[in-house]
């Protein structure tokens, strides 16, 4: 199999897709000539010519909102977001057009919002932030959340398939962090579905995203304690995958949640209050959540690590609930 | 779709009469300003690629003449909406040297107390707001802000900078709106770069000129040549003096080339080589520096001591950004309300 970075794995999915279906095209700005600011549409623009490869000028509101003109009338765009940040500008068209289209009509939108996003990118608080829980929020749009290279691609395929909008947050601090393997050709990681990563009896964590990755350092610092922890990737937080959340907690009784985005209003608090409805009887310790701080996303390095939740405090909180 | 860039300077603002009038010292003070931009710039170029500046850094490279020359026609109380290369501005408007290399080393001692960085600054305290990294977010603020001095019956005015890429925002469009309907004293300086990241002219506009845009918004628009301060600086004059009396917004639209990539991690390949001559030999400074020569203006003394002045600014700048802490880690989620 091919060892590919996750960004390069985002980029042979689109390619894949792109080729076998004419009806794919992607619109953002500076994604053609210049190949997207993370170049990750390099030679596409050779490749495809400029209809499909679309330079577009500095208008987030009028590029989404085109890309769900052109998905009305059936094509299948996909929209870049230079950063994710940058969806502010496009809100209504997000969570009042696109979201609520197939409701009112019972037509589908098929629409990808691609959304480079998140932190430890020295980036600051409007290029690192994790919005994703603004928009898992809103009925009608769905929403993945790739940690791996193979997921990265296998989403990317389901999501540009999907017949509703879907925003597809790509981790910017995942993008050349390490080489993985990718299947070649097509394949599709189905949306709403969560993978067990790592098996273990003594607690669930549960996560997503670069945080994902923090959880199974922390994971392999507590199994040298004799701790061994089941670790979820949720991978789609819209829908989300519950039967996977409860399965894992009903074995193992215990749930550390752990995401990047800040705590207050989070995904986690929904995941939490999911295994308190559900599986109250299996538990026998708090659902512990770990998130980053209620503040924007800090610009100096120091700041952001005491921002965000580190392998250590990761490894200390599964050491608590599995002693708890 | 086309891929060529095209600059139609075919209005440009013939008008020096007022400039001219400048006085000598004055317009020394600007050419100082210039200097001492492309100087601190120069010095952040440096520290970046020697990683010690945290994540993007922005240069206004061939910027100098639109920064000064619209700074400089403001009075003290007039106040500014900058963006990402109007450093020269934000440095007239009272944020010191040093302030800005803390800002750029991420420290305590820079005006977001390594909150934000590079250039993504503001102090409201001193007549500036905060840039944020969402292009054309600051026009309708700016709007607002006029809105008040309106309300207030202050004679004030509110000068905003922009790129070319941010005229094409929703933002960009409703803040000019507004401030047109209200005839509100707010100054639109458009910094037209030919370049918004990598996307030309033609990609951004169908109009042949930016500066046809104020027609449909009932607003005066003035071309000038962005890499002339002192035309810079008459047509903002011009339209500050509109603004106090009552006379609503004006847009002008100065042209210039970004001669540098849209941030130092970009090469800019894209720009075509003939362009990027043509424009490097219209340097702003060097411009500037001959046009004073031949006034008599600038002298061989005059000269160097600037030129020993701005060094020297820049180094004590840096010496003492560097005295500046790393903010506290435990203050992380510290200011995000005001308190009670
Ligand atoms: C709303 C929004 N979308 C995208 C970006 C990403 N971005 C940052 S600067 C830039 C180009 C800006 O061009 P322009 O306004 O012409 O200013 P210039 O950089 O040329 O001075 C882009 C696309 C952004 N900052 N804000």
């Amino acid at each position: 199999m091919p060892q590919l970075t996750y960004l390069e794995a985002i980029r042979e999915g689109l390619r894949v897709e792109m080729r076998r279906d004419p009806r794919v095209f992607i619109l953002g700005e500076d994604i053609g000539v210049y190949g997207g600011a993370f170049k990750i549409t390099e030679g596409f623009l050779d490749e495809f010519g400029p209809w499909r490869v679309i330079d577009a000028p500095l208008a987030e509101t009028a590029n989404v909102g085109a890309g769900i003109g052109a998905a009305v009338m059936g094509m299948r765009p996909v929209i870049e977001m230079q950063f994710a940040d940058f969806v502010t500008d496009a809100f209504t068209q997000v969570v009042n057009m696109a979201a609520k289209y197939h409701w009112r009509t019972r037509m589908p939108l098929p629409l990808v919002l691609r959304m480079p996003y998140g932190g430890d990118v020295k980036g600051g608080p409007f290029h690192s932030q994790c919005m994703e829980a603004w928009f898992a929020h809103t009925p009608g749009l769905k929403v993945v959340v790739p940690a791996f290279a193979e997921d990265a691609k296998g989403l990317l395929l389901a999501a540009i398939r999907d017949p509703n909008p879907v925003l597809y947050f790509e981790h910017k601090h995942l993008y050349r962090l390490r080489r993985e393997e990718v299947p070649a050709g097509e394949y599709v990681t189905p949306i709403g579905r969560a993978r067990l990563v790592q098996e273990g009896a003594a607690l669930s964590v549960i996560s997503y995203g670069w945080m994902l990755h923090k959880c199974l350092d922390a994971a392999e610092l507590a199994a040298a304690d004799g701790i061994a922890a089941d670790v979820l990737d949720l991978r789609t937080l819209a829908p989300l995958d519950r039967e996977a959340v409860l399965g894992s907690v009903r074995k193992t009784g215990k749930a550390l949640v752990v995401h990047e985005a800040t705590r207050t209003g989070g995904v986690g608090g929904e995941i939490a209050s999911l295994i308190a409805e559900e599986a109250f009887d299996s538990l026998d310790g708090p659902v512990v959540r770990l998130a980053s701080e209620d503040a924007p996303v800090p610009h100096n390095p120091g700041l952001e690590a005491a921002f965000q939740p580190t392998v250590g405090e990761i490894a200390g909180a599964i050491r608590r609930l599995a002693a708890y | 779709m086309a891929k060529s860039t095209r600059l139609s300077n075919d209005r440009p603002s013939p008008r020096d009469g007022r400039a001219a009038g400048v006085p000598p010292d004055r317009q020394l003070e600007m050419l100082y300003y210039m200097r001492l931009q492309r100087a601190v710039e120069d010095r952040g170029v440096k520290l970046y690629y020697q990683g010690r500046i945290p994540g993007a850094y922005f240069t206004g490279w061939g910027h100098e003449a639109i920064v000064v020359g619209a700074a400089a026609a403001l009075g003290p109380d007039d106040l500014l909406a900058p963006m990402h290369r109007d450093l020269a501005a934000y440095i007239m408007r009272g944020i010191s040297v040093g302030e800005v290399f803390a800002q750029f080393l991420d420290r305590e001692g820079g005006p977001t107390r390594g909150r934000d960085g590079n250039v993504h600054m503001g102090d409201p305290r001193r007549g500036i707001l905060p840039f944020i990294s969402h292009m054309a977010a600051s026009v309708p603020v700016a709007a607002g802000m006029a809105l008040a001095c309106r309300q207030r019956g202050e004679p004030r005015a509110v000068l905003t900078y922009f790129g070319d890429g941010a005229t094409s925002t929703g933002a960009w469009h409703e803040g000019v709106n507004f401030a047109a309907v209200f005839r509100l004293p707010l100054v639109l300086v458009l910094e037209n770069n030919q370049y918004a990241y990598s996307t030309p002219l033609d990609h951004q506009t169908a109009a042949r000129a930016f500066v046809d845009k104020a027609a449909g918004y009932g607003i005066p628009g003035v071309a000038v040549d962005g890499n002339d301060v002192l035309a810079v600086y008459d047509a903002v004059a011009e339209a500050v003096a509109r603004a106090r009396s009552g006379g609503g917004p004006t847009l002008i639209e100065c042209r210039t080339l970004r001669v540098r990539g849209h941030s130092e991690a970009d090469k800019f390949s894209y720009v075509p080589k003939a362009l990027l001559d043509e424009w490097a030999a219209r340097d702003p400074l060097a411009s500037f520096e001959r046009r004073l020569r031949t006034s008599g203006v600038l002298t061989d003394e005059n000269d160097e001591a600037m030129r020993a002045r701005v060094a020297q600014e820049v180094e004590d700048g840096l010496a003492w950004a560097e005295t500046s802490p790393d903010p506290d880690p435990r203050t992380v989620a510290d200011g995000v309300y005001a308190p009670d």
